[in-house]
């Protein structure tokens, strides 16, 4: 079988679950080979959890400043790998930062790029989902190894037990004329919450939640649901909830099982990145919103009376069960 | 100092998007072109930085002849001159290509200092294009910037993304793409728009950027859709007035779809 690199991530500790989809994902094409960038000693703690998932090898590129530059550590290592093992292709998430590696590596190689797939089938054709839901496209790389980044929960992380033996990739320091350092950190403050693109649940609040202090419903409800939360770009603008956490063409594309939307009008803008939600709920007071167009179920009313009663009725559910 | 501003054309997506059915590129002709709603911040942190630093503005766009629209607009705004990127063989261009295309026009402009860019364009998405810029240039890459500042010789970013905030910092010349967050871009005024008719654009094609033909002859062949189908549009499903009951009613919903 030929090699499959798939790049890992994780905070030093855990893999992410985005990682284990690659792996899964991986398998169609041949065996997948994990490339991990970390402190020294990662590699020995997360080698088991990756062969669990299907890794028949880990080539580990451990450096002290692996954290301490943008983009270039994980570049660095996946270049060294695919000419160290010459693989069929190259899996990596499409999150903010898998999208760019993705792109940096593929410029390096000069070859084909295809980011945000969907779905992909054993000969390395990709699904994506354009233009806001639009179309659905299929699309293959005509030239060179090709570099896909699978948007994250489009995969179910199926476990595979083998072994993975681990090799280093002695990658050369980075270069800091050419990099970004980072000089501070302040880590999302999602708390226990999962993460917006691979909840199985998101909760978003729009302008209709009408301040922070009033995102507090909608935060109530997506941990009564066990879910993240999301927000309309007219939320984040007013400065109620931080922009990482915006839904829609210029934020994040999301495509749970559950999307409930509370004060969001619907705009064709917010729309191009919920409409792939398996269920949409929207609770508007107006009952001309266009989000009703799209909703699966939509309730008519205030959010502030609709939310908080069926945050209580989940809470009484989990609780007796 | 020179700064370099990358700006895109874009269908407004206010209007329908839709894919010609001959190669499933976007339907040019049926979309409204307007220049892209990040660009035009990055293009207003550009003109903010000339401001202070009294530097030299140049805008480059790639893309058809309409192209020139948002190459102007940038020009009333205040840069100084442009670059316009045109040529037929890229029609359909995918990213590696536009990358590499975008960075040999760059590479035209002497002793470039900064260049800037949106983070992400509103109909591609792929948000990988300025970090490839970056690095076909060997370019520190600064993503996803909502604040920025520059100081002898150094830029100093805040980043901003899905796993946290970080500041950044790297040594000129430097790549930064830039946030919705970063300003509000000013309107070009009348005497603006009027200046900007007389200001240099320069066009050129991918001969005068890659001299050697091959390898232009196969700068966009890197990836092909096979297939492009439209999704059915969403159709509306049940809607209920809250009467008290709407919640309980949702959960039962929720509870008999099995998703709770
Ligand atoms: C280029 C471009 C890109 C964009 N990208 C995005 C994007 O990525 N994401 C995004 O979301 N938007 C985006 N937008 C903005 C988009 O067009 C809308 O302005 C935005 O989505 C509106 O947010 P909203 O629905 O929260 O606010 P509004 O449109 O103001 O809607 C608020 C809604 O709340 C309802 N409401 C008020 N009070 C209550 C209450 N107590 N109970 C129940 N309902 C209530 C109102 O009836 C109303 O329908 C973009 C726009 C442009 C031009």
């Amino acid at each position: 079988m030929p090699d499959v690199l798939v790049l890992v991530e994780h905070d030093g500790a855990r893999v992410h679950k985005s990682t284990y989809e690659l792996l899964t994902a991986a398998r169609r094409l041949g065996d997948p080979v994990a490339v991990l960038v970390g402190a020294p000693g990662t590699a020995a703690r997360l080698r088991e959890s990756l062969a669990r998932y299907g890794a028949t090898r880990v080539y580990a590129a451990e450096s002290t400043e692996a954290g301490e530059f943008v983009g270039s550590p994980a570049v660095d290592a996946l270049y060294l790998a695919v000419r160290t093992v010459d693989p069929v292709a190259v899996l990596v998430s499409a999150t903010t930062d898998g999208k760019e590696v993705a792109g940096r590596l593929a410029a390096r190689l000069d070859t084909g790029l295809l980011t945000d797939a969907v779905d992909l089938d054993s000969s390395g054709t990709v699904t994506q989902i354009v233009f806001g839901g639009a179309y659905t496209t299929r699309s293959e790389v005509t030239h060179g190894i090709p570099v896909i980044a699978l948007r994250p929960g489009s995969f179910d992380p199926e476990e595979h037990p083998g072994d993975a033996v681990e090799h280093a990739l002695a990658v050369p320091p980075v270069d800091p004329a050419v990099s970004a350092r980072v000089t501070a950190r302040r880590a999302a403050l999602a708390g226990d919450r999962p993460a917006l693109t691979e909840a199985s649940v998101v909760v978003s609040g729009g302008r209709g939640v009408a301040g922070a202090d009033g995102f507090k419903v909608v935060e109530e409800l997506a941990d009564a649901l066990r879910g993240a939360v999301g927000a309309s770009r007219a939320a984040v603008d007013a400065g109620y909830y931080p922009h990482q956490y915006q839904v829609g063409q210029t934020g994040k594309s999301v495509s749970p099982q559950l999307y409930i939307a509370l004060g969001i009008s619907g705009a064709i803008q917010h729309l191009a990145g919920m409409q792939t939600s398996k269920t949409i709920v929207a609770v508007n007071k107006d009952p001309e919103a266009p989000v009703f167009g799209v909703a699966d179920y939509g309730v008519v009313g205030d959010l502030f009376s609709v939310a908080p009663q069926l945050t209580r009725e989940v809470a009484a559910r989990r609780g007796g069960s | 100092m020179n700064i370099v501003v990358l700006v895109k054309q874009v269908p407004d997506t206010a209007a329908e998007r839709t894919l010609t059915g001959t190669d499933h590129t976007l339907d040019r002709e049926n979309s409204d072109l307007v220049l892209d709603e990040i660009n035009e911040r990055a293009a207003e942190e550009a003109l903010t930085l000339k401001e202070e630093n009294d530097a030299e503005v140049t805008v480059v766009s790639m893309g058809p002849d309409s192209a020139l629209d948002a190459i102007r607009k940038v020009l009333a705004m205040g840069a100084d001159r442009g670059i316009h990127v045109c040529d037929d063989r890229l029609r359909g261009a995918d990213v590696v290509t536009t990358a590499k295309v975008l960075a040999a026009a760059v590479g035209t402009v002497t002793d470039v200092d900064l260049v800037l860019a949106g983070d992400a364009a509103t109909d591609g998405q792929a948000s990988a294009v300025p970090a490839m810029v970056a690095e076909l240039l060997g370019l520190p890459q600064l993503t996803h910037v909502r604040e920025l500042a520059l100081d002898a010789g150094r830029v100093r970013a805040e980043r901003e993304t899905d796993s946290g905030e970080a500041t950044l910092g790297a040594p000129l010349p430097a790549l930064v793409s830039v946030t919705e967050k970063i300003n509000e871009p000013r309107y070009p005024s009348f005497k603006g728009i009027m200046a900007a008719k007389k200001k240099p654009v320069a066009t050129v094609g991918l001969d005068d950027l890659f001299p050697d033909a091959d390898h232009a002859a196969f700068l966009v062949t890197r990836t092909r859709v096979v297939e492009a189908v439209p999704r059915p549009a969403r159709a509306a499903g049940t809607v209920v007035t809250d009467d008290g009951s709407a919640a309980r009613r949702l959960f039962d919903h929720l509870l008999a779809q099995k998703l709770l």
